[in-house]
């Protein structure tokens, strides 16, 4: 054998394996995906680290000094103005997020359980006003909620009350109102989805076996279906921490939620870095409330069991 | 047969009606005051008018803001339709490492609170000097439409059978060809509900585009902006109205569109399976 041809065997194998390899799935799979995956990075993880950056700089005037301080978080976290606002940012989203649960879990069950044939159809119906505008359905629970509005002048056209309430609007009821009709649509959907896949024949395998309606239900369907709470849950849970548009809106001067606050020091107040701080505060904070979320829906699975 | 209580079907269909009302009755508010002619929306009504609608078109601010919402919403949906088609492809048909977690990546838009999506993209699109205006904005309107568009998407080529596009090509039709003749017709439907749910939702979207646009307004913008004076109210409500119909319609069209490009992709590739 000559040297020649010892050395082309090797050769050709390595064209013939980056062929196989350039036609491989994983490479073909990850070069079609990769424009969306860029997209992605360049647009949603590089800001998120830049505002993380940013929470650790400080602004002077125009400029922003780049040396490292946790300044920032102790105003975010100690500050009572801003404390406030988180706390009840939290409390909001959590009311809205069990209400939405509790709320949508009957229709859920509706639908997947007695829907028949016109399952699709009933849930296009209850998906079809989430698709409108969403500034617009908060500018409709303000016609609703307002001194002359449908409820007042409906409720004095009866002759329930004498004068206008001015109770109805700009407090943190009327965006826990808004936000739970807002974001019913949103909570419907998972439940729905672990419902069907719920095995029928355990839920008569417990029926036959003797629990009754309710029982069989608490301890097969429920507990079976906890995977679709957790993600209703969640769902509605952290983005309705950070709405910005409900509590402006309709939440006067006590429903401000922190979003209001984080504009703020985009916008007027010019302190991007504490900007940076609650945003990554408010994200901290809710996903530890998320998980511990979780967690407690978790363990309500197993006692349930 | 036992009764089977509060489980039972009538009580829950009783306790399905009062959601839909309550669904739909906030929302049914706005075409009803955007036609009565007192100026102010509270019962009772006062009378019939299509003055508000008619005003619309001489508000010069007003058409600036639709056409503005139009060439943002078209570069979007268009945008984020390609990207979704290119994802949503590379996740039905090909298995690799990592594809759940970049899946997750690309989905994640869609639980995060907007505000920070929106000033984070802000602070980048600052940093490196971008100007802002309604090209930032459809940046950030790409990003909030690929994960529906993927959804959308996924849902039509999945079960699509890659049996067909194998013969196609062992019938001697080029990759290109392929594509034209076998894949496109079958993900069609399932392209057009796309883009539609896209346009519609950054016709709507209000948060992305408050904080990434220069001066210049889109739709929602405009009513953001409107709400302020108490005697713009009826037009609001006339302008909103017409959000409200333009919705609805075009989800419609792509709701019918998605199931029929799922039904279409299931049934043929069934035949040949």
């Amino acid at each position: 054998m000559t040297a020649a041809v010892e050395g082309s065997p090797p050769l050709r194998m390595t064209r013939a394996r980056r062929n196989a390899l350039l036609q491989s799935e994983p490479v073909q799979g990850f070069a079609l995906i990769s424009p969306t995956f860029l997209y992605a990075l360049i647009l949603l993880v590089l800001p998120i680290l830049v505002v993380i950056a940013h929470s650790f700089w400080t602004q002077h005037y125009l400029t922003i000094d780049r040396t490292f301080t946790l300044e920032n978080y102790r105003v975010a976290l100690t500050e009572p103005i801003y404390r406030d606002l988180l706390w009840r940012s939290l409390y909001i989203s959590l009311t809205v997020s069990l209400f939405t649960v509790i709320l949508a879990y009957p229709i859920a069950y509706f639908i997947s359980f007695h829907g028949g044939r016109h399952k699709s159809l009933w849930l296009f119906l209850i998906t079809i006003p989430f698709w409108t505008s969403y500034l617009l359905r908060v500018m409709s629970w303000k016609v609703i909620l307002g001194y002359n509005g449908v409820l007042n002048s409906g409720l004095m056209g009866l002759g329930i009350i004498d004068e206008p309430s001015t109770a109805l609007l700009y407090n943190s009821s009327a965006v826990i109102i808004t936000l739970t009709h807002a974001w019913a649509a949103f909570a419907i959907l998972p439940i729905f989805v672990s419902l069907e896949k719920v095995d029928r024949t355990l839920v008569e395998a417990a029926t036959d076996l003797g629990d009754g309606p309710l029982r069989s239900f608490l301890r097969v369907t429920l507990p079976l279906s906890a995977p679709g709470v957790i993600s209703a849950a969640l769902i509605v849970m952290i983005p309705t921490v950070g709405d910005y548009v409900t509590p402006k809106l309709v939440g006067g001067k006590d429903g401000v939620m922190i979003a209001n606050a984080i504009q703020a020091q985009f916008g007027k107040a010019a302190n991007w870095p504490l900007g940076a701080a609650l945003s990554v505060t408010t994200m901290l904070i809710v996903t530890l409330m998320a998980g511990a979320t979780v967690l407690i829906i978790r363990a309500l699975q197993r006692l349930a069991r | 047969m036992r009764a089977r209580g509060f489980l039972s079907g009538g009580w829950l269909s009783v306790y399905a009606f009062l959601y839909i009302v309550f669904l739909y009755l906030p929302v049914i508010f706005l075409p009803i005051f955007s036609i009565n002619t007192a100026p102010t929306p509270k019962f009772p009504l006062t009378g019939f008018t299509l003055q508000w609608y008619a005003d619309l078109p001489h508000t010069p601010a007003l058409l600036d803001a639709a056409w503005n919402s139009l060439k943002v919403g078209v570069c979007a949906s268009v945008l984020a339709t390609v990207l979704g088609i290119l994802a949503a492809r590379s996740i039905t048909r090909y298995r690799y490492p990592a594809r759940r977690a970049i899946h997750g990546l690309i989905m994640a838009p869609l639980v995060l609170p907007e505000v920070i999506v929106a000033i984070s993209m802000l602070l980048v699109m600052l940093q490196l000097g971008l100007s802002l205006s309604l090209f930032t904005v459809v940046l950030g309107h790409v990003l909030v439409c690929i994960p529906y568009s993927m959804t959308v998407l996924t849902s039509g080529f999945e079960g699509f059978d890659r049996s067909l596009e194998e013969a196609s090509a062992d019938l001697g039709e080029s990759a290109f060809g392929t594509f034209r003749r076998v894949t496109l017709p079958m993900v069609a439907p399932a392209i057009i509900s796309s883009l539609l749910v896209c346009f519609t939702i950054s016709l709507d979207e209000f948060i992305i585009a408050f904080f990434l646009t220069g001066t210049e307004a889109t739709l929602p913008i405009y009513i953001w902006g409107q709400l302020r004076f108490a005697s713009k109210l009826p037009g609001v409500l006339a302008l909103g109205t017409l959000l409200l119909v333009a919705s609805f319609l075009l989800m419609t069209i792509a709701e019918i569109l998605r199931r029929r490009a799922a039904r279409r992709t299931r049934n043929e590739g069934g035949l040949y399976a």
